[in-house]
């Protein structure tokens, strides 16, 4: 079984942080797991997207062309990737930012106004772990209790205090 | 032993530093950079040399002193960056000097882009330098061989004094995996295994002389002949490679690096559409394993090679089978990484070809 | 009554120099430092590429080849994974301060603790005579076969004056060993950089004007003449910097 995820937005909306977070999730499950960035001017403020896979056997590529599951926070990278989402895969979309409904019927798409929620529920930056949130329910990958022990080792200790955030914004996407 | 998710550039740093490397010497250049930032945390903390040289070919030259001193030591760089490196690694070979050069590839030539490749084969293989030589040549295609092949490429480069590569590419470099060191420890190499170093007599012993100058022809041209007996030995106790699914396998994908993962996907994918598909993926590029190559493609009816060049090692599969087999050729290039899905499409168009 | 010996930290092998060529004196200058400080042992040369490139052979200590201009990157290399040991660097002008520039500027702003022995002859002599970084203007070389023109081919550079702007410089001197009084001198500022060294106080450089009789077209003894007629009006001796660094 392998689920492999494209993250995608704006430099700065930690679209790789949500895809590392993902892949320490799979690490401390004993998956086989992998992580590839996208790299170069892309990181300072243009598109960034990270491709992530879980598996329960060795990844061949880890570079994800059709993904089983889609975060999208912007525009540009919804019109990008939402084409290649596997039949019968997730799209989990930032409605606050992309304005596009979803035309796709062969897939389960969610739309979530996510960086608005950040905003209502004052976590500012923290619309892409409301996303995660959504991204655990619909695919079961874990159980929200395993992401704090996860946060505690992506998070440097100077940091520790966005772990309470990080917490209650997944459980926002997971309340979804 | 635990298990670190590491990028590929940070895998290599962390096994060189535990391989024993005392002294990193670099410049900064997407996609290799986080290898010196790591370095420069790292190495200060365990009583380890980083420096930020002034050039490329500062940082090769650094690496030079350092070596003829005999402490472990390295330097990486990407593409660009590599060729710059390129006297520096010509002296060494001279010189018979081991070190261990990191490239992280991307695309060229020039400037070209900062998307991975694996457009400089030729250069690590035939051509890194002026003069008759050769350097070893490692491909790793996970980040735990990353780490397990660089610990390799010190222990090697020692034994047959000459420089090793790790030949690497912007995906590689970037990617995250779950990657375990052999050991905790830090590796301290004995200095009494390099008795020809240049560190200093101490009155027990005459000059050592570290050089490459041979201004008598018959001089030199004995100790090139001699080198490359050394390579012959070389060639006849090293040469990896992974054979994944060849046994019978009419169609048999030779790649290397981060490709052969992306080709191995699609070997599995052809599979699945009951093509029998197989992958031989060389590990040591020089020496280059002929062997393993001839015996992957023993049943095979025609041979992909796919890189992320216009073609470069497919000369050496060629060369390797005797051109007895047709060996076709699918790549991308300028940085840009070939689809499983497009592999899979050449596999299919080779297997209704059939044999020739 | 004290023998004229050869210094210990020269090897017996007869140098190749031309008649007349002061590389021969210079060698021993820091051959009979190293012998006063008994550092023989501890001592890691590196050679240019130029006339002396086969120094490697004339002296006793540890010897290194370096390419052509990257003398104090490998020296630097050296010192890094060596901190305890003596590291010298012996360099011509082309080597130095042409093709070796950056390496030059770096090693020195960095502070790198190692002694840069720098003969400046104004010339390439190894290759025949062509024009130098510190060829004077007006001067005929191979490649400025009417003169260095200033207008064509730039001026000469000072190589102690520029680098004793930078903070890493624990001493910049320049000296001749155009006669006894001047050679005496010469010795003593090769055993202050290396004394530098020792007290860990960062990059140290002496340079020495020096003849090429051959490349010049003169006989020694004119040689001599030129170069305090003409070097030393352009390239004043003395120090130029001073001073601990660290």
């Amino acid at each position: 079984m392998t689920t492999e995820t494209i993250f995608a937005g704006f430099g700065g909306q930690g679209v790789l942080f949500a895809g590392k977070l993902l892949a320490y999730l799979g690490l401390n499950q004993d998956k086989q797991v992998s992580w590839l960035p996208s790299y170069g001017p892309e990181m300072r403020g243009g598109t960034a997207n990270c491709s992530v896979c879980l598996s329960d056997s060795p990844i061949g590529s880890p570079y994800v062309t059709e993904p089983d599951v889609l975060i999208a926070m912007n525009g540009p990278s919804y019109d990008k990737f939402i084409e290649s989402v596997k039949p019968g895969g997730i799209a989990i979309i930032d409605s606050t930012l992309v304005t596009k409904e979803c035309t796709r019927t062969d897939i389960h798409s969610f739309r979530i106004p996510s960086t608005a929620l950040a905003a209502e529920h004052g976590l500012p930056g923290m619309a892409n772990i409301i996303l995660v949130g959504k991204l655990l329910k619909e695919t079961g990958i874990a159980v929200i209790d395993a992401v704090r022990p996860t946060l505690e080792k992506l998070i440097p200790p100077k940091k520790a205090n966005l772990i309470e955030a990080n917490m209650k914004a997944l459980a926002i996407g997971m309340a979804l | 032993m635990e298990r670190n998710l590491m990028k590929g550039n940070e895998a290599l740093a962390e096994a060189a530093i535990r391989a024993g490397c005392k002294c990193f010497f670099g410049y900064p250049i997407t996609p290799q950079t986080e290898i010196s930032a790591y370095m420069a945390k790292r190495m200060p903390k365990v009583g380890g040399v980083f420096l930020q040289a002034e050039s490329e070919v500062a940082a090769i030259n650094m690496v030079y002193g350092c070596a003829s001193s005999g402490v472990r030591c390295m330097t990486s760089s990407s593409s660009p960056g590599i060729s710059l490196k390129s006297e520096g690694v010509s002296y060494m070979a001279g010189s018979d000097l081991p070190c261990v050069i990191v490239n992280v590839m991307r695309g060229g030539p020039g400037l070209g882009g900062i998307q991975p490749s694996q457009s400089d084969y030729w250069q690590a293989t035939r051509a890194l330098g002026h003069g008759d030589f050769q350097i070893l040549v490692f491909a790793p295609s996970t980040v735990q061989e990353m780490a397990d092949y660089m610990e390799k490429a010190f222990d090697l480069a020692d034994k047959y004094r000459m420089p090793a590569m790790i030949l690497a590419d912007g995906l590689l470099g970037q990617m995250m995996e779950p990657v375990t060191f052999r050991s905790d420890e830090i590796r301290h190499p004995d200095p009494a295994d390099k008795p020809w170093a240049t560190n200093g007599h101490g009155n027990k012993r005459k000059h050592n002389i570290v050089n490459s100058l041979y201004l008598q022809a018959e001089e030199l041209e004995e100790l090139v002949v001699q080198r490359f007996k050394r390579y012959e030995i070389v060639k006849s106790e090293l040469h990896e490679a992974e054979c994944y699914r060849t046994e019978d396998a009419d169609i048999v994908v030779a790649a290397y690096g981060s490709v052969a993962r992306l080709a191995k996907s699609a070997v599995d994918s052809a599979r699945d559409a009951g093509i029998k598909a197989g992958l031989v993926r060389p590990i040591t590029l020089w020496p280059f394993p002929e062997q393993e190559v001839k015996a992957a493609c023993k049943n095979a009816k025609r041979v992909l090679c796919v890189e992320m060049s216009m073609g470069q090692m497919i000369e050496d599969v060629k060369l390797a089978l005797d051109c007895r087999l047709p060996v076709d050729f699918y790549g991308r290039t300028g940085g840009v990484i070939p689809k499983p899905s497009a592999i899979l499409e050449q596999i299919k168009i080779l297997n209704e070809k059939g044999a020739e | 009554m004290p023998e004229f010996r050869k210094p210990h930290a020269l090897t017996d092998v007869p140098f190749h120099y031309c008649p007349g060529c002061t590389h021969g004196i210079v060698h021993r200058l820091v051959a009979e430092v190293i012998d006063e400080m008994g550092i023989e042992g501890d001592t890691i040369g590196i050679c240019p590429v130029g006339c002396s490139v086969m120094a490697y052979d004339y002296f006793n200590c540890d010897m290194i080849e370096a390419a052509h201009g990257r003398a104090p990157a490998v020296a630097t290399g050296v010192k890094r994974g060596n901190p305890d040991k003596f590291v010298f660097t012996y360099q011509g002008d082309g080597d130095l301060a042409a093709i070796g520039t950056a390496e030059t500027v770096h090693a020195a702003t960095r502070g790198e603790n190692i002694t840069v022995i720098f003969i400046n002859n104004t010339t390439y002599g190894m290759t025949g005579g062509q024009m130098a970084p510190t060829t004077l203007p007006g001067q005929v070389t191979q490649t400025t076969p009417y003169g260095r023109n200033p207008e064509v081919e730039g001026y000469p550079v000072r190589v102690c004056e520029m680098l004793a702007t930078l903070s890493g410089v624990a001493l910049a001197e320049r000296v001749t060993v155009t006669d006894p009084a001047n050679i005496r001198k010469a010795k003593a500022a090769i055993r202050k950089g290396f004394e530098f060294q020792k007290n860990k106080q960062g990059f140290s450089i002496i340079e020495v004007l020096s003849t090429c009789p051959t490349n010049w077209g003169m006989s020694p003894v004119e040689a001599l003449s030129w170069l305090k007629e003409n070097m030393v009006p352009y390239y004043p001796l003395g120090v130029f910097k001073e001073g601990a660094v660290r």
